[in-house]
């Protein structure tokens, strides 16, 4: 049972050291507005097809949506600016930091990296799936509980790689929970109480508490 | 708009006369607390983690239009011509301003010498200097349109060598040349005539590379305009900062302009001023009669909203046998980017350790490479790595241990303030326990490993010299309930604020936490608050919520007597009741009628002016084990004690959050961060997460420990607390220096410490 591996179609990219992580990028999908010709050339313009509306059926949060989204549109900017769950941060929008994370299949995957034409037929989780209405997840609590955030911002991400990191191993070794969460990254450098939130988490999941 | 000015020691504490005696200037000191200082989770986690929490990037207002930003792709260029005809018949487009617009000419980087730029300047000083702006229906398109913007560019010689652009056939950046500014000597004593004297004398030269803020929320606003108000939601560490820096960009009345800021994805000082882009937002919102969101990339983020500019200090130090530190002479040269700031910062050299005779010359120089910003104490880490291996150096010479010579040299008045006495010194303190707790003594005396990995143990010392802005108002509402609502303009940048203060409420009042509800940074609806910047939340405005709580209490109790027919002084207020001087009977606030009529009690409160002749300082020393992996270069730090004099402790937990992320920032500035320029085009070489390494889960060291040192301070405000998020990062990086130093026997001056500069050092000691 390992928890690093990349499986299925979509191939997890978390639970990788994120220095050994670079090895496994090639492309950049998002990458960032880069202007300087001094002529325009109609290739650097995104290709007509790119932009071309295509239908597709996403299922998030238990609910299914039919959509029409261009097909350079990736899943993060989907979640958030077509269907309102802003809880998914983009904190690079290329493969960097994790605050995008969410949940395909079951298993952690940015979500700025994951095209929306791609994450059709899979089931998908966002940090807004993951509370029972106004109840909190155990992993959730959890980061309240031990203060595993500062701003907040890469918070959702950390949760979701937490949930992710439980369901494939229930019973992280201190070490294992480094790794496991080291595809997130927390400029406000919490890792040490991100640790404990999700060694609680484990602890109270477990014990039979919650999920 | 304005210079961030805050490097110079001169400038930390500009105290205005107080204006009016506040009331309540006079709280005593609290005793022993119950809430406050306790492990209280915060009152915002449940959005925080919940993914509800609006951040800026999260607003989407009707109609909202989407900006998109072009760059000068060059180091150093004059903007010749720029056509805008395609990209305005691209889909979806609105507006555009570029060089040649009238908006264009909005005064930038305001100085006492003038404004050295524009809004949109031709003439770019720096790749990612911003030449254009558009908005349009989707992100997608705008980003489409912008790449359509044809520009041409002259290109100029460029330098991004600061050493280099000291020189005087250097290119210029600007006509005053590349030094605006003249180079400032602190000094007191006389340094020659004491180094003749001394018995250990050490020489040398440190270079730190330059360091980026990157939050994980990028910078970024939304603007609105209705009826010539301007509404603008910003990324920003204080809300009253930007709106009077975009009143004056606009020619604005403060009134006519409302900025909030409720939750914030992380600043760490580069989101203290007022950002282009949020002048683009308001700008095309203003032509577009639409809502316009404008958010910078990732890669802007690593080229023009600030870093921690690059230092070269070279330090000579002197010491007597038995250890009394003689004299420091240093020299600083910082690196201030395409316009002009302050680079450097001796305080610490010359306020650290009791010393007679100190000289500090700083100089700053401008280069072609975005602006610095203040970055978590700014210049302080840069000299603590100067000074603290300096330190160890010399404890080596004399034959002392480096905690022993330190605390030899504590000080117990701040010579820079002309002696005036602290409020409270915990250095000694912090040196002590932390040495205990770590197990200083045993691991000195451990044997040194035979195998290739190699480990060491290391101390740093620091403080940080700034006991915060002179002003804060609060406003404090108890309800009919016995509930409450704080009004703060603070903004809480994730060091737990809104909890603090609902803690101080909690605790004055017997309110419970849960009850307690706090709204803040928003210059709309809140009162004034300094930036939450310079380790001054909690001393600035706490004291406020503190003195607004004891403003209800007074109308409150008037009212009980009032009402129960009993004379005032036989009341008092304990845990949300009213009680009664020889009875039992308690009668809880809700239980007032005359308070269910009124609906609400409102008390204001204000910040007691600073203690006169004596000052509040923070103080730190962090202790760091190593392992060095003498074949391949890697460090890991594998054990860490963080020491921290702050006065009181507010909340244990977010207090330990605080200095654990110091530590962790200080480990990037140790050991990975480096911003790379390509010497040949001036170009950012390290342009992302990949190529700029910030630490990650796996760098933080699982053996942490955080010693806070509760010295009860008195003294330096109504809440006993000093500043903690700068001094938690200030001597990080030095101490794990230091450690290197002792596990490898080879001493590295350059920051940071890579697997390269380890193999090299050791291979120029001649061995393993
Ligand atoms: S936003 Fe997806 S990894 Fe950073
Ligand atoms: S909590 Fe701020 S980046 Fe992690």
């Amino acid at each position: 049972m390992s928890d690093r591996g990349n499986k299925g179609p979509c191939g997890p990219q978390k639970h990788v050291n994120r220095r050994g992580f670079l090895t496994t990028i090639s492309t950049s999908a998002a990458a960032a507005v880069v202007v300087g010709a001094a002529t325009p050339v109609a290739a650097e313009a995104a290709p007509r097809d790119a932009t071309e509306p295509t239908p597709i059926v996403l299922y998030v949060n238990g609910r299914k949506y039919r959509l029409a989204v261009e097909p350079r549109e990736t899943l993060i900017s989907v979640l958030r600016e077509r269907l309102g769950l802003t809880g998914s941060k983009p904190g690079c929008e290329r493969g960097e930091c994790g605050a995008c994370t969410v949940l395909l299949d079951g298993s952690t995957r940015y979500s700025c990296m994951t095209l929306a034409v791609e994450a059709q037929d899979h089931i998908i989780t966002t940090i807004e799936g993951l509370a029972n209405g106004e109840e909190l997840s155990d992993v959730q609590q959890a980061f309240i509980h031990e203060d595993g955030y500062q701003c907040g911002f890469c918070t959702p991400g950390q949760v979701m790689a937490a949930e992710g990191l439980l369901r494939k191993n229930p019973k992280p070794s201190i070490d294992e929970v480094r790794l496991g969460m080291s595809g997130n990254l927390c400029r406000c450098g919490a890792y040490g109480h991100i640790f404990k939130a999700v060694q609680q988490a484990a602890s109270t999941r477990q014990s039979g508490g919650a999920k | 708009m304005r210079e961030p000015n805050i490097y110079g020691s001169d400038t930390l504490d500009a105290e205005l006369a107080p204006q009016f005696a506040p009331a309540t200037s006079d709280l005593p000191p609290w005793g022993k607390t119950t809430v406050v200082g306790a492990a209280v989770p915060r009152i915002d986690g449940h959005d925080r983690v919940g993914g509800t929490a609006i951040y800026t990037r999260d607003i989407a207002l009707p109609g909202m239009l989407h900006c998109a930003i072009v760059h000068s792709p060059h180091a150093h260029a004059m903007v010749k011509r720029i056509d805008t005809t395609a990209a305005k018949a691209m889909p979806g487009v609105h507006a555009i301003i570029t060089c040649d617009s009238p908006e264009a000419k909005i005064p930038w980087i305001l100085t006492n010498q003038g404004a050295f730029s524009q809004l949109l300047d031709p003439h770019c000083r720096y790749e990612g200097e911003e030449v254009a702006a558009i908005a349009a229906e989707t992100p997608l398109q705008a980003a489409d349109a912008a790449r359509m913007i044809v520009v041409e560019y002259d290109v100029l010689p460029m330098v991004v060598n600061y050493e280099v652009a000291t020189k005087p056939d250097a290119p210029k950046l600007h006509a005053v040349g590349n030094q605006p500014s003249p180079a400032r000597t602190s000094q007191r004593g006389d340094v020659e005539a004491a180094f003749a004297k001394a018995d250990a004398v050490v020489e040398r030269t440190f270079h730190t590379s330059c360091e980026m803020h990157v939050p994980l929320e990028v910078h970024g606003s939304v603007a609105q305009w209705d009826s010539g108000k301007l509404e603008v939601w910003d990324s920003t560490q204080g809300v009253y900062a930007v709106r009077d820096s975009l009143a004056l960009a606009l020619k604005l009345p403060l009134s006519s302009v409302r900025v909030s800021s409720h939750f914030m994805g992380g600043g760490f000082g580069g989101k203290l001023e007022l950002g282009k882009y949020t002048v683009f937002a308001a700008v095309l919102a203003r032509m577009t009669g639409r809502a316009v969101k404008c958010v910078l990339t990732r890669e802007d983020t690593l080229r023009s909203v600030g870093n921690r500019p690059a230092n070269t200090i070279s330090i000579k130090a002197a010491a007597r046998k038995d250890g009394t530190l003689l004299a420091l002479d240093a020299t600083l040269l910082g690196a201030s980017g395409a316009y002009p700031t302050g680079a450097t910062s001796s305080y610490m050299l010359l306020d650290l350790y009791t010393c007679a005779n100190v000289r500090a010359v700083e100089s700053s120089v401008l280069i072609n490479a975005g602006q610095a910003r203040a970055f978590r104490a700014p210049g302080y880490p840069q000299a603590a790595w100067a000074l603290e291996q300096v330190m160890d150096e010399l404890a080596g010479k004399l034959g002392m241990d480096p905690v022993e010579f330190r605390l030899k040299n504590i000080p117990v008045v701040s010579q820079l303030r002309s002696g005036q006495p602290y409020t409270s010194t915990g250095l000694a303190d912090c040196l002590r326990d932390g040495a205990e707790k770590f197990g200083w003594a045993a691991a000195r005396k451990r044997p040194a490993n035979k195998g290739h990995v190699k480990r060491g143990i290391g101390i740093a010392a620091g403080m940080w010299g700034s006991p915060g802005g002179p002003t804060a108002t609060v406003i404090l509402k108890l309800y009919a309930d016995g509930s409450a609502n704080v009004n703060s303009g603070a903004a809480d940048i994730g060091t737990g604020t809104k909890t603090i203060f609902a803690q101080v409420v909690a605790e004055e009042l017997g309110v419970p936490v849960e009850r307690v509800s706090v709204e803040n940074a928003d210059t709309g609806t809140t009162q004034y608050a300094p930036s939450s910047g310079g380790s001054q939340t909690v001393l600035v405005t706490t004291p406020a919520v503190r003195s607004a709580a004891a403003d209800v209490k007074t109308p409150l109790l008037a009212l009980a007597a009032e009402e129960l027919k009993i004379d005032v002084d036989k009341l008092t207020i304990r845990d949300g009741n009213i009680e009664i001087a020889g009875d039992t009977k308690k009668v809880p606030f809700s239980a007032l009628r005359s308070l269910a009529q009124r609906q609400q009690l409102v008390g204001v409160g204000r910040r007691a002016p600073h203690p006169v002749g004596k000052v509040g300082l923070p103080f730190a020393a962090h202790f760091a084990e190593v392992e060095v992996n003498t074949r391949t270069g890697e460090v890991r730090v594998v054990r860490y004690v963080a020491a921290q004099d702050s006065g009181r402790v507010m909340n244990a937990l977010t207090f330990e959050n605080q200095v654990l992320g110091g530590v962790t920032m200080g480990i990037g500035f140790g050991l990975t961060e480096q911003r790379v320029l390509d010497r040949q085009t001036g170009k950012l070489a390290s342009g992302s997460w990949h190529d700029y390494k910030i630490p990650t889960a796996m760098d933080f060291p699982v053996d942490f420990q955080c010693v806070p040192i509760d010295l009860q301070d008195k003294e330096c405000n109504s809440v006993g607390a000093k500043g903690l998020g700068e001094p938690a990062t200030i001597p990080a990086a030095a101490a794990i220096a230091n450690a290197v130093c002792n596990a490898i026997g080879a001493r590295i001056y350059d920051a940071p410490i890579t697997p390269a500069s380890i193999v090299n050092a050791l291979a120029s000691k001649g061995g393993k």
